[in-house]
């Protein structure tokens, strides 16, 4: 029986209302369609290509649409995941995407970089059947399928503005918080400008996340759709310098700002030879190739990255992974992935993991580089690592890397790339007086994200410490609805 | 937005100055204080100058720059009336200014255009200024008359003496560390290397001495660290710790070093963009 007709026969019972829980756990799992592995590592073009109709609505029917819907807990946002799930089996694909967007504005986004298999698809009840989370119900790429399907509708529309109220408000950053934030003031009828320091906006969501995990053009959707409503924005302006917070205040008339720059600020391993020619740390590597398309150099991109034969990506995080994929795709022939703890406490998302591995990267688990050792012109040739073991649990829950001594042994590499996270760039925190920061640099703000200063409201990365794009989404949600609440009374 | 061209004027060979349109950089820009240029948004490198002069009142920026590479080569096309995409700035901290009593400024090559503002503070805070300023040649000295107007005293020196004294900057100003009182404040700005031997003569004399660090850039605003240099033993982006650090403390041969890092490419990119536009680059 193909799909197509497995998808009648289940329909018609569901119609008749025969179709038992016992039917839904038979349905296979959809796998997500893909790029051949071998074909990917030559371009950036998306990995994964998103559920067909049939496999939307196969996967969908696998929900057993439970009275508590523990799923929707463990979203962030609290999409109402049953809800939106139903209306893919009823083919009603239009309304499925108005549920999601009642909670996530950009649904295209985080249908494809949320991490689900530890938010909404950990709960879900038929991957605790299996016991295994990786049988859950396919949440993420169910949304994923849903926005797809909206974008394809050439759907002109954008949201609906209010009147204008003669209100101003600034947003400080184009990333995804920032963009939340201008939909949501904007909507409420307010005056918007959202800057940003780069030449083109989507903050981590463009010059971070790789095309072939989250295509340039799906983000500057959203960001036209923000144009279309009426927001203001200026790119190549950096607040702190250009103009400083209270100036934007002050001078220029807002009555309100959020701060929403993100975590830029790389931290190093503080190792012997950190700073040999090609030494990277992930931000300057993966922004060299995204933002800047290092991958064209000499065909229309004038920024070069290190032409690599073998790179070590040092991180266990979405961002090494990324730069790893990277890479690959740049044309490197060994990429090391090196980490000092074990798979299983990886902190990147499970299927990106699995397509590192598929693309050929080389995974040295339980490993830490020492020190990185370079030519007599101060370009990398190696790294000598220590082989570690994993200890008693850490303040972060995961067992901690323990080194185990004399284990040093060497792999030669001509790129190294560090990933091991971002700090809170200082910038803002150094030019806004009286913003109370944490002794990490990151902005304290209270539960509706309003920060110690007077009409000013911070979220994601920045208050956050490096976190996801959900989270980002989620607070820019809290700081807009204060935001409009606090104009109200102003 | 974009920025016009609203005057060109070629220095000296590969050397162009221009003042150009920049309204909101114009206003904030404080002396020592650079700029991101992005020629044609898009893919095309973002290039960091140093703001060699800024008019709030006319909201213009002066660039002063050397066609070394594709970018910088690409810019030096640009005519009166052309526009750049992109300018972001100011960037990078101000330089520190104050009455140090005497105050040496050493400039080498293009080093004279970042200097020249730095110079005029140091002159309307009350100090003595002395410049030293350097060229492989006499028709490489780029803005001698600018610095006559805020200098006590001027020295020039060439290389090949052509013109002014056959030295290299450290000649004059081993001597002026030498004088009494002694200098408060040495500020050096040119070729890495140059740079590098300035710290290592006002060393020897305690003369505390700033230097301008022209690392490879990209953002800018301290997100990537490929800016990064070595001072005093730390880790320090340039972009937003600096440009400006205690030449003392800094770690030349390592940034030396990463000043070639993309050397290859950079030349190979040059030679198809030439080979493209069919431009004759001037001798
Ligand atoms: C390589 C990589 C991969 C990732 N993968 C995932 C993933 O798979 N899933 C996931 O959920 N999350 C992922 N993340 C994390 C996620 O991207 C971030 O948590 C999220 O983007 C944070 O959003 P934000 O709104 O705080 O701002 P950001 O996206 O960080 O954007 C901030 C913006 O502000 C601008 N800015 C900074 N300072 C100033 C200033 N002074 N003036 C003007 N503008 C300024 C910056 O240029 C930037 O555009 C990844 C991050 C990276 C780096
Ligand atoms: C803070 C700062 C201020 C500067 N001010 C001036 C100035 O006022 N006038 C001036 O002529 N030059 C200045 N420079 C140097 C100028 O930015 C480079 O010459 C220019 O970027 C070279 O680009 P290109 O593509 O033409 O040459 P390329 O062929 O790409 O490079 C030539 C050389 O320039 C350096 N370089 C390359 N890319 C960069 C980059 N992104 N950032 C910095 N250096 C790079 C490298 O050492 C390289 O070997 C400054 C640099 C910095 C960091
Ligand atoms: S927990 Fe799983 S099965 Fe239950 S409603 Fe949510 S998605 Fe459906
Ligand atoms: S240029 Fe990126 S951190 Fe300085």
């Amino acid at each position: 029986m193909n799909q197509q007709q497995l998808l009648d026969e289940l329909l018609k019972k569901h119609k008749d209302g025969t179709l038992k829980p016992s039917d839904r756990f038979n349905i296979p799992p959809q796998p997500m369609p893909q790029q051949d592995s071998v074909e990917r590592r030559k371009n950036v073009n998306e990995v994964a290509l998103g559920y067909t109709e049939t496999q939307a609505r196969l996967e969908a029917l696998r929900c057993l649409q439970c009275k508590n819907a523990p799923c929707v807990e463990g979203c962030p946002v609290r999409i109402k995941i049953k809800e939106f799930i139903t209306e893919i089996v009823e083919g009603n694909f239009q309304k499925a995407l108005d549920i999601i967007r009642e909670n996530s504005l950009l649904p295209a986004v985080c249908g494809r970089v949320c991490p689900q298999e530890v938010q909404c698809q950990l709960p879900c009840t038929v991957g605790k059947k299996f016991k295994d989370v990786e049988k859950s119900v396919s949440i993420g790429r169910l949304e994923r399928f849903v926005s797809d399907w909206g974008r394809k509708q050439h759907d002109q529309s954008s949201p609906a503005v209010a009147a204008a109220t003669g209100k101003k408000v600034a947003v400080i950053g184009s990333g995804p918080g920032g963009i939340v934030v201008a939909t949501d003031v904007r909507r409420a009828g307010h005056d918007v400008t959202v800057f940003e320091a780069f030449h083109k906006t989507g903050g981590v969501m463009v010059y971070g996340i790789p095309e072939f995990r989250l295509p340039k053009a799906i983000v500057q959707e959203e960001i036209d759709t923000l144009e279309k409503m009426g927001v203001k924005i200026v790119r190549n302006f950096v607040v702190g310098r250009t103009k400083t917070i209270k100036q934007l205040i002050e001078e220029d008339g807002f009555d309100a700002v959020y701060v929403g720059v993100g975590a830029g600020l790389p931290m190093f391993m503080g190792i012997e030879g950190e700073h040999l020619v090609g030494v990277y740390s992930a931000n300057e590597y993966l922004t060299r190739a995204n933002l800047m398309r290092a991958y064209d150099f000499g065909k229309g991109a004038d920024t070069p990255i290190a032409m690599s034969k073998r790179v070590a990506v040092v991180g266990g995080g979405n961002v090494a992974m990324d730069s790893a994929r990277t890479a690959v795709r740049l044309g490197a022939e060994k990429v090391y992935l090196v980490y000092r703890r074990s798979e299983k406490e990886m902190p990147a998302r499970v299927e990106e993991v699995h397509h590192a591995k598929e693309e050929g990267i080389e995974f040295h688990l339980l490993r830490n580089p020492k020190k990185i050792i370079g030519n007599a012109e101060g370009v990398v040739t190696a790294i000598e690592c220590l082989k570690f073991e994993l200890g008693e649990p850490d303040a972060s829950g995961r067992r901690r890397p323990v080194p185990i001594e004399g284990s040093e042994f060497i792999i030669d590499v001509d790129t190294v790339v560090v990933a091991i996270g971002n700090g809170a760039n200082p910038l803002i925190g150094q030019t806004t007086d009286g913003l109370t920061l944490n002794k990490w640099g990151n902005i304290i703000v209270d539960e509706n994200c309003k920060t110690s200063l007077e009409g000013v409201y911070a979220g994601g990365d920045i208050v956050l410490g490096a976190a996801t794009v959900i989270l980002a989404m989620g607070q820019g949600r809290t700081a807009a609805a204060a935001i409009n609440e606090y104009l109200k009374s102003k | 937005m974009s920025h016009k061209l609203l005057s060109k004027k070629q220095l000296c060979p590969n050397v162009y100055m221009t003042d150009i349109e920049a309204p909101l950089v114009a206003a904030a820009a404080r002396p020592g204080q650079f700029v991101i240029v992005c020629l044609a948004g898009g893919y095309s490198e973002r290039i960091p100058l140093t703001i060699a002069g800024a008019d709030a009142k006319k909201g213009t920026i002066r660039l002063i720059w050397q066609a070394v590479g594709k970018s910088t080569v690409e810019l030096g096309q640009l005519k009166v009336g052309d526009s750049v995409e992109n300018i972001l700035g100011p960037l990078g901290k101000p330089t520190h200014v104050e009455k140090f009593g005497t105050v040496v400024c050493i400039g080498g090559g293009i080093g004279n255009a970042p200097l020249l503002p730095i110079a005029t503070a140091m002159k309307k805070a009350g100090n003595k200024v002395i410049s030293i300023l350097g060229a492989r040649t006499r028709e490489l000295l780029i803005l001698e008359e600018d610095f006559k107007a805020v200098s006590d005293e001027i020295i020039i020196v060439t290389d090949d003496g052509s013109y002014g004294r056959k030295a290299l900057v450290t000649g004059p100003l081993d001597e002026i560390c030498q004088a009494a009182p002694k200098p408060g404040l040495a500020v050096a700005i040119g070729p890495a290397i140059m740079m590098k031997f300035c710290c290592a003569t006002t060393k020897k004399y305690d003369v505390p001495t700033v230097v301008s660090l022209n690392t490879i850039m990209i953002d800018g605003t301290g997100m990537c660290g490929g800016c990064r240099v070595e001072v005093g033993g730390q880790t320090k982006f340039v972009c937003v710790d600096g440009p400006e650090f205690d030449g003392h403390l800094v770690n030349f041969d390592l940034m030396m070093k990463r000043m070639q890092a993309y050397k290859k490419q950079e030349a190979q990119a040059l030679e198809e963009y030439k080979h493209k536009c069919k431009i004759g680059l001037d001798k």
